[in-house]
């Protein structure tokens, strides 16, 4: 099978040094990828890259998607072409809402692959049936983009836009820190509906908690800007025990 | 009849009325440029005014030669030469273009981001031949219109040009002109009164609710009549009107000077809502050319209890110098100001508000939303003044500005006189950029950089875009975008 994913020796650096120093790693449609390290070991960085943020320069290295260079593209032809960073930190747009957020972004990318875009009724019943699955209220949809959300609200948010985007490629970014166990597991079962054969998921996370709800196929260690050790599910059971120290 | 035939007959009536006729050829319809008392008499005549009506003129006439221009404005821009102005009907219709392909192919991309139909559009463009379809184009259809018209007519609302206020309700005109703009209120207002070309009558009878918005759009004879623009709008006891002027589209107009007077008056109980999409040409990406646009706008709130809503979306001209106004007279009345100012490139706007509480227990609201992208430079000058007689008033301002890019410039000029001791003022104020992280997240979703500006902007503005007529607001959300245009990236 081809690679949906296939990031060769990526150098990253920011305005303080480098932070990803070759990173490999393939992933192919189908699979679920998690990547654990301990906190600076560039697993932000490396979300950020994929997505495109202008903050982060690409110094070496090389990464393709569906065949095409990832890094070639804007963040927004990426989030066209079906990549999606769920944030770790959900940014606030004061007086747009939620709904008109969504609408207007999904059309865009509709827009950019030379797809009609959806009227609003479409648009709503989809958006209702998405947001009911993970527990957020309609009164929460109407509300500004994450304005006065809790952590937990905005996570959730995110999962949101993530099924109503419906992308190919999901990258998200410690989507699981500052949930309480209820939260975790709607998260989790968002996650878990995206799951599909054409699709691809790579779960950045700091702790294991998650990986009980979404299960990977393949589990990763990122440590000081490269993958170091590569297992299945069970390596991240180990980790847990271990911990990073005694693993990487 | 139909509102175009309605026009069309008027206009034939007036032509055989006077010798300079203007039905038979238009083009030769206009003064020679300058200003001097025969211009004025000309103007009048023009329009078959009254005797009172060419006095009052000339009297401003007068006054306006002993005024000199303001300078306190936060504005820069070369002497303007009141000489070398045309002040009656300048020659654009000469200068046109044959049809749609001669128009400027930004201007048309603008038209189509707007969502404009291509009949609309040439009329805008200033198309030869095209402002007989205007009309009906602008309409929909000429049936929509009669019905508006008939449906005006059967609860006695007077929706007319003024000109023709003049010969059909002088005793109201005559009553009520000049009243909360004196002629000598300053120079632009002073300037106006001179000359002015044509501009909007209305007068909603007590305890009418209007039916519909009024609109420019809805009425007739409304080309021509953008530079000195005279509006006066009467709401009596316990009636409401809500106003719509202007345009999201971007006219063609060779007239550089404009100096518009608009005077609201509320009796008792009434309201006035006057929303203004303001998008006139505002010059290249040097600051060449563009429309300079002195306005004097104000309302009085007469009666008690009645209330005077400004809400404005300006985004065009080079130089904006705009603060429309609410004297709050009447005890328990309300006078309220949203605004959102953006300026571009090298545009500059001084804009803000006065209200000046005289009654009891008068209220006011402002809230102003200033965005200054490119090199531009964007001042709110507000003043909230309380009169010794004015018990319990109360005043919130909110006044922010968003800056995009670090080569333009926002000032915030608040002006607070309280000679009441129990008044309430409250001010707020913010300075703001559209952060990296919201550009990211934008475009992470899909938006490209212009979308990505464009709905934070939406978002930042919408306290006050939420104030427009729906039919407004959509098409004021898209124009926002569009003016910031090649401000990032």
């Amino acid at each position: 099978m081809t690679q949906m994913l296939d990031i060769k020796n990526l150098h990253v650096a920011i305005e303080d040094g480098t932070i990803l120093k070759g990173l490999d790693l393939k992933i192919k449609p189908g699979e679920v990828h998690a990547i654990m390290g301990p906190n600076g070991s560039g697993k932000s960085t490396l979300a950020a890259t994929l997505a495109g943020n202008p903050a982060y320069e690409v110094t070496k290295g090389k990464v393709t998607y569906l065949g095409e260079d990832l890094l070639a593209l804007e963040p927004h032809e990426r989030a066209a072409k079906g990549v999606f960073l769920g944030f770790q930190y959900p940014v606030e747009i004061p007086g747009v809402s939620n709904l008109n957020f969504l609408r207007t972004t999904l059309n865009a990318q509709r827009r950019l692959r030379g797809e009609e875009p959806l009227d609003g009724a479409t648009f709503m019943k989809l958006a209702r049936e998405k947001a009911e699955k993970l527990g957020v209220s309609m009164d929460m949809m109407k509300r500004s983009v994450n304005v006065g959300f809790s952590g937990g609200e905005k996570k959730r948010n995110e999962m949101v836009q993530m099924a109503v985007i419906d992308p190919k490629l999901a990258i998200l970014d410690e989507t699981d820190s500052g949930l309480d166990i209820d939260a975790l597991k709607v998260v989790s079962d968002g996650i878990n509906a995206l799951r599909g054969a054409d699709r691809a998921i790579l779960l950045i996370t700091h702790y294991q908690r998650l990986l009980d709800y979404v299960k990977p196929d393949h589990v990763h260690v990122l440590d000081d800007g490269r993958i170091t050790r590569s297992g299945g599910p069970e390596l991240a059971r180990e980790l847990e025990e271990k911990g990073y120290q005694a693993v990487a | 009849m139909s509102a175009t035939a309605e026009t069309k007959d008027r206009v034939a009536e007036l032509a055989g009325a006077y010798k300079h006729g203007w039905s038979t050829d238009i083009e030769s319809v206009f003064a020679p440029k300058g200003l001097n008392e025969d211009i004025v008499r000309y103007i009048s005549e023009k329009q078959n005014e009254p005797e009172w009506l060419l006095e009052w003129r000339l009297k401003a006439f007068a006054m306006w030669q002993k005024l000199e221009e303001p300078d306190w404005a936060m504005l820069n821009y070369p002497p303007i030469d009141y000489q070398d102005i045309y002040y009656y009907a300048a020659p654009k219709t000469k200068e046109g273009p044959n049809s749609l392909d001669e128009v400027d192919p930004e201007l048309l991309r603008t038209y189509e981001k707007l969502g404009i139909p291509i009949a609309e559009q040439a009329v805008l463009a200033g198309v030869k031949g095209a402002p007989k379809v205007a009309v009906d184009a602008v309409f929909d259809s000429v049936s929509v219109a009669t019905t508006y018209r008939e449906e005006l007519k059967r609860v006695g609302v007077v929706f007319m040009s003024i000109s023709e206020a003049v010969h059909e309700h002088p005793e109201l005109v005559k009553k009520y002109l000049g009243t909360v703009v004196p002629q000598r209120d300053n120079y632009f207002a002073t300037l106006n009164c001179a000359v002015f070309s044509d501009g909007t009558f209305v007068y909603i009878p007590k305890g009418v609710r209007c039916p519909m918005e009024l609109s420019t759009y809805f009425r007739i004879n409304a080309e021509n009549t953008g530079q000195f623009e005279r509006t006066l709008i009467i709401a009596d006891e316990g009636s409401y009107v809500s106003y719509l002027e202007g345009c999201t589209a971007p006219m063609r107009d060779e007239n550089q000077l404009h100096a518009a007077v608009v005077e609201l008056i509320a009796l008792d109980d009434a309201e006035i809502k006057y929303s203004t999409v303001q998008n006139w040409y505002p010059g290249d990406k040097d600051g060449k050319g563009g429309i300079y646009n002195f306005v004097t706008k104000r309302g009085l709130c007469r009666g008690r209890n009645s209330k005077i809503s400004w809400t404005q979306v300006e985004t065009g001209s080079a130089i904006t110098w705009k603060y429309p106004s609410c004297i709050l007279e009447g005890d328990g009345s309300v006078g309220e100001f949203y605004s959102v100012a953006v300026t571009n490139n090298r545009q500059q706007a001084d804009t803000g508000t006065k209200m000046i509480h005289i009654g009891k227990n008068t209220r006011s609201k402002i809230i102003s939303k200033g965005i200054s992208a490119g090199h531009s430079s964007n001042t709110y000058r507000g003043l909230v003044r309380v009169l010794g007689g004015a018990d319990d008033v109360r005043n919130f301002t909110q006044c922010d500005s968003l800056l995009l890019g670090d080569t333009c410039a926002a000032h915030t000029v608040p002006y607070i006189e309280v000679r009441n001791p129990t008044a309430q003022i409250e001010h707020e104020a913010t300075t703001s950029k559209i952060s990296d992280d919201q550009m990211f997240y934008c475009m992470a979703r899909g938006l490209d950089p212009e979308e990505a500006v464009a709905i934070v902007v939406n978002g930042y503005a919408k306290e006050v875009l939420r104030e427009l007529p729906m039919e407004f607001a959509v098409e004021a959300q898209a124009l926002l975008g569009i003016s910031l245009e090649g401000s990032v990236g």
